[in-house]
């Protein structure tokens, strides 16, 4: 599944849409909120799901070049961040599920 | 490409928000050199983890780097409180991260361990007082 068919189909709020991720595929998913064993663990085609919503979680998500960025729990983003998803083209989405029912969702759809 | 890239980073303790801006773009660079990827992700999370650091536990400092065609090479350096017990700084899950930026997701004492890890070769100086140099090498091959 790509971070587009996601999108279409899982019912997550559209934070920010990349067109240089739309494509990508997620291979998997990821759950933690603690940035440096996010950092080490997450592997290339991870979607991440957290409820850790500042500068910081985009800076590792670039860093490590996730598929994409699922916050959870409906937690507060603020125009600072979504100008950064912007500007690194970063997926990013939202929902007001807790961590573990979006991680299912991901997880169902892509066949874990 | 015989040439080495040389590369400074002033990092400033003000802003959290900038942090891993530094890192950012040196991965842009590797990237756009044609690097492995394999190689650009352990500079990314070495560099990364060393800078944050330097935000947090220091005043900010400057990074340099020098990218070769064997390899990166990366020299933080700061005018921090310096690291009392380098030992007990490596072991994974030790921190002395303050409240406010375990709120942003820090502290979990994995940053070290992971520059460790991602690094080829890993070298700290530090005094008490003084300051703390962190040297990383990341091979090409
Ligand atoms: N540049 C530095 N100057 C002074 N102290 C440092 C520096 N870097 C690390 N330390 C000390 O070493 C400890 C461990 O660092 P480490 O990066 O492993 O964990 P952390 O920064 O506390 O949390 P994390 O990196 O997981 O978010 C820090 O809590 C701090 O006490
Ligand atoms: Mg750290």
């Amino acid at each position: 599944m790509t971070v587009k068919e996601m999108a279409d189909s899982l019912g997550f709020k559209i934070l920010n849409e990349a067109e240089s991720t739309n494509a990508k595929k997620i291979g998997s998913v990821y759950c933690c909120d603690l940035l440096s064993i996010a950092m080490s663990k997450m592997s290339e085609e991870a979607a991440w799901v957290t409820v850790m919503s500042n500068m910081n979680t985009l800076a590792v998500a670039s860093l490590t070049d996730v598929s994409c960025v699922i916050l959870a729990e409906g937690v507060a983003v603020d125009e600072g961040m979504l100008a950064k998803a912007k500007e690194q083209e970063i997926a990013l989405f939202s929902t007001e599920l807790p961590v573990f029912e979006a991680a299912m969702m991901v997880g169902k759809a892509i066949g874990k | 490409m015989s040439d080495s890239i040389k590369l400074n980073y002033k990092i400033t303790d003000e802003d959290f928000t900038r942090a891993g801006e530094a890192s950012g773009d040196v991965k842009k660079r590797l990237r756009q050199m044609g690097c492995s990827p394999e190689v650009i992700r352990k500079v990314a999370i070495a560099m990364y983890e060393g800078e944050i650091n330097m935000v947090i536990h220091a005043d900010g400092g400057e990074i340099d780097v020098e990218i070769s065609p064997e390899e990166i090479l990366m020299v933080l350096k700061d005018k921090g409180p310096g690291i009392p017990d380098i030992e007990k700084a490596m072991q994974a899950g030790y921190s002395t991260a303050p409240d406010n930026v375990r709120a942003l997701g820090f502290g979990a004492g994995m940053g070290l361990p992971n520059m460790k890890k991602y690094s080829d070769e890993m070298h700290i100086d530090t005094v008490v007082g003084v300051g703390t140099t962190v040297t990383m090498k990341v091979y090409q091959q």
